[in-house]
């Protein structure tokens, strides 16, 4: 059995939830692998790989009193923890455009179907109110190439009259 | 000729400053043939440092001539290299022998000039521009101490130089 868990943590952000969430699992006796943790349009959240020798049920245990108190919704998955087995990405896709629904489908939808395995993917609301912007940024594994990922976005940038850049990650070892 | 060992993270070598070479002899050619040895033996990297293989004298290794459409100056040896001159900055992903298993993204600058000495002790001049220039950086931080992970970027980053295909 797998001693590693997901935990995801959302709530109205303000200050001091990582700390009293980690401090938690600290305090029992978890330890914690990688995680993602980002403020939303106002709420907080986070994903976070924990290892815990007991159960779901007794991890639940240890955060739920933070939970409680700063009103957290909690959920916890039973995971592989694989570390160090990680994916480089070797393109960034940024995109922006008027804000409006589909981007992020139309646009992911032809990157899967040239290539891509997303590997990051950040999106911002920026903008006034009454004309809002969307600005997305994708890190990826382009399996077919790079050329081909840009040649998939061509087209969508045209026809939904969305900015596309596509830049190579350069990665290097030294 | 021999493999050398690589210092790994969090071994504390890594952060000494590494000494100018001031004797340039047969034993700095040996050293230097060992080290280019050890970069080749590796994981396909772009240059080595000599503090990464617990030698703390300033000299490192670049080679990016296998990157295509690189602009470079094939396989360098610096000895005692010294940035004069930085313009611009952009930002890429680096990985590093001495720290297995992870990457990240730093801002280096875009261009350099550079001085270093050869394994002769001869002066060494150079203008680089992007992916050599930021691996000379690169291992040049090795011999003041440094490793990238002192300069990573948030990944949110939005700072990579950008080509706008439309």
């Amino acid at each position: 059995m797998s001693n590693w868990y997901m935990l995801t943590v959302v709530g109205r952000d303000r200050p001091g939830i990582v700390s009293q969430v980690t401090l938690a699992l600290y305090k029992g006796g978890g330890n914690l692998g990688e995680a993602s943790m980002v403020r939303l349009g106002g709420n907080f959240s986070i994903m976070l790989m924990v290892h815990y020798e007991g159960t779901a049920e007794l991890l639940e245990k240890l955060v739920s009193p933070v939970g409680d108190e700063l009103h957290l919704h909690i959920h916890i998955d039973s995971i592989k923890g694989e570390l160090h087995q990680r994916l480089e990405p070797d393109v960034r896709i940024s995109i922006y455009g008027a804000d409006r629904a589909g981007i992020v489908a139309e646009t992911t939808g032809v990157l899967v179907e040239a290539g891509l395995n997303i590997l990051n993917l950040e999106s911002d609301v920026g903008g006034s109110p009454t004309n809002p912007i969307y600005i997305m940024e994708i890190d990826g594994a382009a399996r077919n190439g790079i050329d081909s990922i840009k040649v998939a976005l061509d087209c969508v940038a045209k026809e939904k009259n969305i900015k596309i850049c596509v830049t190579p990650i350069n990665m290097f070892l030294g | 000729m021999a493999i050398l060992d690589i210092l790994v993270y969090p071994d504390p070598r890594l952060a000494q400053i590494s000494s100018p070479v001031e004797s340039f002899d047969d034993e700095l050619l040996s050293f230097v043939f060992n080290l280019e040895e050890t970069m080749r033996a590796g994981p396909p990297s772009v240059g080595i440092a000599a503090p990464q293989a617990g030698h703390f004298e300033r000299i490192i290794i670049v080679d990016v001539s296998s990157k295509p459409k690189t602009p470079n100056h094939g396989k360098l040896t610096l000895i005692n290299p010294k940035i004069l001159y930085k313009q611009g900055s952009m930002i890429g992903r680096e990985g590093c022998l001495s720290v297995p298993e992870y990457t990240g993204n730093v801002s280096r600058a875009e261009k350099i000039t550079l001085q270093a000495l050869n394994s002769e002790g001869r002066i060494l001049n150079y203008a680089m521009e992007g992916f050599e220039a930021r691996a000379v950086q690169h291992e040049i931080d090795h011999l003041d101490g440094l490793l990238f992970l002192d300069r990573l970027v948030s990944r949110r980053s939005s700072l990579f130089l950008r080509k706008i295909y439309k």
